[in-house]
């Protein structure tokens, strides 16, 4: 059998546990993925052995914390395949690399009258902040909408992008519909009329290879803890030209070069976007989840993945009360992430029932209320598998989806 | 804690029972209420005349234990004096709380008593005092 995920499963301590006194079936991974051993380690290690302040001290152990925080620059930047070091910016997650672009970049970019184009999929991390910057600058915040099968609308893109746009937001993969978009696509018509795009790595960096170059991504943002990572370290990917010229988003200590009394020149990139004392701790444990993804391949984990969705989705389509969002694409694009809903039954009894038979699903709107919205539902259930998972999670989870109606006092 | 002792037939039925959720013809207040993390979603509508609760229904979204306890305050509070309303919603929330634990003291919940054990269900708290907490509002706009 292509998963041999009882080999890995070791290596996730948390994995071992019950839940509601049944072992763990662990799949709301699109929220956050559990933890490998190796990173955890990391993480202890840097804290019990190499602890100081980088930068700034004159002695050994602050060296070793700087070689820690820098080798993690270079390891990232070697992971997404990025020209220069200095391209790669650490920030708390996703939403904070997101926010920085946005009061940033946008903020001084996009002018009355501009246009901002972003995709009905986005989550709220990818939306809220442009349309803050649609308002405070009087600019126009436009939506590419979906084709019947969940994926965007070829149309929409080429139409949606015109002289006027400014700057494209897209999700590599929605969190919700587990799609992969044509980023490079988008990419080329954003460049096609001089504008930016952004790319939200949150739920693509850690179940495929991403290389930022080849996708010509302007910028690109992702969470740590969605990639085996300790939760509070997070990446931008900017380039290089576009960085430079941005101002700073946080002031404070380490993104200067020089103060005075009245003003301050900056310091040069990356520090320039680094204000404070940085996440180290959480910089070591990134590169450790980085080697035990690279040591994995992503050959082997979009294998697993794509296995488990097509282990499950026959099983939840000979259920009569199950409804499927986004698992019917027409292209080759979908990842291990399935949106359903209980038929009759609210999202959040489901994940109770469920939660009571050891598996853990998210239920809810997923930050993602404007695609809820288009998509006419309140809110769904997702499972979304990681490499760790196996078919007899999938198993456990199908046979307790055939109890909730049951509880739920509807027959069978 | 069991599911039995959650998900009752009592409140799976009252859940999905459309007595209480229509429309008023002449609602003196009408308020929403939210749980934002969940995007559960109800709308109570109330004629309140001379401090007297005439009327009440509601509209909207939500799992079987927002609608259940929501539909359950209606049947409560319709027929009451706003005192006697807020009295209830107090008691409530003191049972949801665990603040009230004897049964003798939450007889007057009624029906509602059902929802006691979702105080052992803390993910599942706020869904039970959604509409008890806009009722407390609405009838605190009311006052004003």
């Amino acid at each position: 059998m292509i998963n041999d995920a009882q080999e890995f499963r070791k290596d996730f301590p948390l994995l071992a546990q019950n839940m509601n006194g049944k072992p763990i079936v662990y799949l709301d991974n699109g929220a956050t993925t559990q933890k490998p051993e190796s990173m955890i380690h990391a993480v202890c290690g840097y804290y019990g052995g190499c602890n100081a302040n980088p930068h700034r001290g004159a002695y050994a152990l602050s060296v070793e914390a700087t070689d820690i925080y820098e080798n993690a620059r270079e390891r990232v930047r070697k992971f997404i395949n990025a020209k220069k070091s200095n391209e790669i910016i650490f920030t708390k997650n996703a939403t904070e690399a997101l926010n920085l672009i946005a009061y940033s970049y946008g903020l001084s970019n996009i002018k009355e009258g501009d246009e901002i184009v972003i995709t009905i999929s986005e989550h709220h991390s990818n939306l809220v902040p442009w349309q803050h910057v649609a308002h405070a600058k009087g600019a126009v915040l436009k939506y590419i909408y979906l084709e019947e099968d969940g994926n965007l609308s070829e149309e929409d893109i080429q139409t949606k992008i015109t002289e006027k746009t400014k700057l494209v937001a897209v999700t590599q993969v929605s969190n919700v519909l587990g799609l992969v978009n044509p980023v490079k696509e988008v990419a080329d018509k954003a460049h096609s009329v001089g504008a930016v795009v952004v790319v939200d790595g949150s739920q693509s960096v850690a179940h495929m290879a991403v290389d930022v170059q080849a996708i010509d991504a302007d910028f690109f943002a992702f969470s740590g803890h969605k990639m085996l990572s300790p939760m509070g370290i997070g990446v931008l990917y900017g380039k290089e030209k576009l960085l430079d010229a941005m101002p700073p988003f946080l002031m404070g200590g380490d993104m200067i070069e020089y103060v005075e009394e009245q003003t301050t020149t900056y310091a040069e990139l990356p520090a320039k976007f680094e204000a404070g004392t940085q996440n180290v701790g959480g910089a070591a444990g990134l590169t450790a989840a980085v080697d035990y993804l690279e040591k994995l391949t992503f050959d082997r984990i979009t294998a697993i993945e794509k296995d488990l969705v097509d282990y499950a989705l026959p099983q939840l389509r000979e259920l009569p009360f199950i409804e499927l969002y986004g698992c019917d694409t027409k292209r080759d694009n979908k990842t291990g992430i399935i949106t359903f809903n209980v038929k009759d039954v609210h999202p959040h009894d489901v994940a109770t029932i469920l939660d009571a038979e050891g598996v853990a699903v998210r239920a809810g709107h997923h930050c993602a209320q404007p695609l809820m919205r288009y998509l006419g539902q309140n809110a769904t259930c997702r499972a979304s598998f990681y490499f760790y998972n196996t078919r007899e999670d999938v198993d456990r989870w199908v046979e307790a989806l055939k109890k909730v109606r049951e509880v739920m006092h509807l027959g069978a | 804690m069991g599911l039995e002792n959650i998900y009752t037939e009592l409140i799976a039925e009252e859940s999905r029972n459309p007595e209480n959720r229509h429309h008023l013809a002449s609602p003196t207040v009408t308020l929403k209420g939210r749980n934002p993390s969940c995007g559960d979603e109800i709308t109570l509508e109330l004629e309140v005349e001379n401090g007297v609760v005439k009327d009440a229904s509601f509209t909207g979204v939500g799992c079987a234990i927002s609608q259940a306890s929501t539909s359950m305050m209606i049947d409560l509070i319709k027929g009451e004096s706003v005192d006697e309303a807020k009295r209830l919603s107090e008691m409530f929330l003191g049972m949801i709380k665990g603040d009230i634990t004897d049964d003798d003291a939450l007889e007057d919940l009624g029906d509602a008593i059902a929802l006691k054990n979702i105080s052992n269900l803390p993910a599942r708290v706020k869904c039970a005092v959604l509409s008890w907490h806009t009722l407390d509002n609405a009838l605190e706009e009311k006052k004003e």
